[in-house]
């Protein structure tokens, strides 16, 4: 699970992973979806990531733009590629997996 | 298009969004459920993309309604590649905001799955994409393509369920396209979420041939025509063809036009075809039926009338080439923009097709008659069922538009007896001709008959023609001592009717003759006995003017005698001697 020969300069730990909730007004789902990231970036990512939370309520025009059909949809923009995630992000296990997230205690990074 | 033409009765009708797609609005009587989903569904490579996009364009072009496309399968810029040879301008219609386009990206590899969630986003996008142009039309191609991305099928399909219901709401037509399943109308049963109108295109192949047929599988709250209809794409887009629904009730002409062949219209009892009849001229090969037949495109376009001629076996040169040959000039005709001349063989597409092109052109050249050489050539490309379902809706067609159309048909010579054409037209068709050969002694002689020609009355003869270097020329009737007589028993028989006409005439001559001659001899006999008579005559009056005399001087003798016995001297007597 070597990355390096194939991304030239990824400076692993200084990176700045970007995260997108989109969600739409404040449904359960919604809520659920941003206090389980919320909790499992402070776990895993903390100071490394930045989070931003769009309700496509108010900005419609956004949806296109990150090919948005489910609600609440995880976007992980940074590292790439580009990450999605649906569903109110109970299963803490599958989050990690799919942000591929190594808990930080794991050796190698 | 007309809309709604068939509505009989006064009652409140559905209200319908008329589609723009040629046909499609006769067969749905007025178009789709206004403000209601319909499910257009078949198999791989039918069209259903393209009648929904068609759909959409039409609808902003045509009746002022934007529209918004949300695909899940072809980017925008494919989509757009796609139709271009269509004429449809995509990007054009979206950068006035009549349009927009929404690429739905569904990817199971990019998407993790976990917990709960629902499709509102799907839900904003198209509500932000109906929105910010005014869409009164939506079409959503293919759903389905969602369950390969979503892997909660449960969820998925009360969201679909929930979508439907959403743009019934929100009040705009919408057609949604999916696959046809096995067995099922549509692979993931989307029929049983849209109950308004569901469409079903269906891409057939029979003896190597691709027919399609669209079918209207239900249209809640209105009728519609039940058959199923062939339909075709070509380069103006999609096109249906309803055309069997016609009924019989076209306005018809008293007007006569020639045959333009002069001794043909006289067979007829009132000098000619009726204007908008349909004609039939029926015979095996080489009887002269393309020529017969450009013979009455030439009349026409002597009459200065426009006229179209199909040619399926011959190209325009030929055909030119060949007509001149007996007499008939069809050039300065093309050259006038008169005559317009459609070669194709049959084989180089379908029947509909054929039947779409010939539309086509009756409608760019609005011709005032149709010649069609020959109609046989059709079997090659469709079954005989097809091909006579295809005749009669051109057939009506043509009448609906008042157009004269002759049809050749070609019969093979073992049919010849039952005289009967194998498309079985020849019931559909108002004059009928057939024309044949008639084998004779070491001979063949075409012969012409007219077999029925409605609203008039005709010949019952057969009359020998020839093709000369003045076109088609019949000849008289010749009967013989075995009815009617043909080709060198015909020319036996007139050189025999020669030598008699000749021995008569000399006969007539030598009574003649005679005649003067004993006119002459009575009339010196005549003469001899008047001169006889007067003769005679003469002599009577001698004598009887001697008797007078004599009487006389016998009187005047016994008065003499009279007076002298009486004692005077008569002396006065010898005075009047």
């Amino acid at each position: 699970m070597e990355n390096t020969p194939i991304a030239p300069t990824p400076p692993l730990d200084p990176e700045t992973w970007e995260l997108r909730l989109y969600v739409a007004g404040q449904t359960p789902k919604s809520l659920a979806a941003l206090s389980n990231l919320r909790k499992y970036c402070e776990q895993h990512l903390a100071g490394r990531y930045q989070l931003e939370v769009i309700d496509l309520l108010q900005n419609p025009q956004l949806a296109e733009g990150d090919q948005i059909l489910a609600i609440p949809t995880l976007v992980r923009k940074v590292p790439a590629p580009i990450r999605r995630i649906i569903g109110d992000l109970s299963n803490k296990e599958r989050v990690l997996v799919g942000l591929d997230i190594r808990p930080l205690k794991d050796p190698g990074h | 298009m007309p809309e709604n033409t068939h509505s009989p009765t006064a009652h409140k009708t559905l209200p319908k969004t008329p589609t723009g797609i040629d046909g499609l609005d006769e067969v749905t009587e007025g178009g789709l459920p206004q403000g209601r989903p319909t499910l257009v569904c078949g198999s791989a490579g039918c069209g259903k993309t393209l009648m929904a996009l068609e759909f959409l364009v039409r609808g902003i072009l045509t009746y002022d309604e934007p529209g918004v496309l949300m695909t899940f399968e072809e980017t925008a810029a494919e989509l757009s590649a796609n139709v271009a040879s269509l004429g449809f301008d995509l990007p054009a219609l979206q950068a006035q905001h009549k349009l927009r386009l929404d690429h739905v990206h569904v990817d199971r590899a990019e998407i993790e799955e976990t917990g709960e969630y629902d499709l509102e986003g799907l839900f904003i996008r198209l509500g932000y994409a109906i929105d910010s142009i005014g869409a009164k039309r939506v079409v959503l191609d293919t759903v389905e393509a969602l369950f390969a991305g979503f892997p909660n099928e449960g969820v998925l399909r009360s969201e679909i369920r929930r979508l439907f219901r959403w743009l019934k709401d929100k009040g705009v037509t919408t057609i949604i396209t999916a696959e046809r399943g096995d067995g099922t109308l549509t692979r993931q049963g989307l029929e049983e979420y849209v109950s308004d109108c569901v469409i079903l295109l269906d891409n057939r192949i029979i003896d190597q041939i691709t027919t399609r047929r669209l079918r209207i599988v239900k249209y809640r709250g209105s009728t519609h025509g039940t058959n199923e209809y062939p339909y075709l794409i070509t380069e103006d887009g999609f096109s249906v063809l309803p055309i069997t629904s016609l009924n019989l009730r076209h306005e018809v002409s008293n007007e006569i036009i020639s045959s333009g062949v002069p001794a043909l219209d006289e067979m007829f009892g009132r000098g000619g075809y009726y204007r908008g009849s349909s004609l039939l001229l029926s015979g095996t090969a080489g009887t002269a039926k393309t020529t017969l037949g450009a013979t009455f495109a030439a009349a026409a376009c002597q009459r200065n009338e426009r006229c179209l001629l199909f040619a399926f076996e011959e190209s325009p040169p030929q055909l030119i080439r060949n007509m001149r040959s007996v007499g008939i000039d069809l050039q300065p005709y093309i050259e006038q923009g008169l005559l317009y001349i459609e070669a194709s063989r049959p084989t180089l597409n379908g029947l509909e097709r054929h039947l779409i092109t010939i539309h086509k052109l009756i409608k760019e050249h609005k011709p005032h008659v149709v010649v069609i050489d020959p109609i046989t050539n059709l079997i090659s490309v469709g079954s005989l069922l097809e091909v006579r379902s295809m005749l009669t809706r051109l057939i009506d067609f043509l009448k609906v538009q008042n157009i004269t159309a002759l049809f050749t048909a070609l019969i093979s010579p073992h049919n010849v007896q039952q005289e009967a054409t194998e498309e079985g037209v020849s019931s559909l068709v108002d004059t009928w001709i057939s024309v044949r050969d008639l084998e004779g002694v070491g001979e063949r002689n075409r012969v012409l008959t007219i077999l029925k020609s409605r609203g008039m009355s005709h010949s019952n003869q057969m009359r020998e023609f020839l093709i000369t270097d003045q076109g088609v020329q019949l000849l008289d009737v010749v009967i013989g001592p075995s009815g009617i007589v043909t080709g060198a028993s015909r020319l036996t028989h007139q050189l025999q009717d020669n030598a008699q006409t000749v021995f008569r005439q000399q006969e007539l001559a030598r009574k003649d003759r005679e005649l003067e001659r004993k006119r002459r001899v009575l009339e010196a006999t005549i003469n001899n006995l008047r001169t006889e008579f007067e003769s005679v005559e003469e002599e009577l009056r001698q004598i009887n003017n001697e008797e007078v005399t004599h009487q006389q001087a016998l009187t005047t003798g016994r008065q003499q005698i009279a007076h002298a016995s009486s004692g005077r001297q008569p002396a006065p007597e010898a005075d009047s001697l």
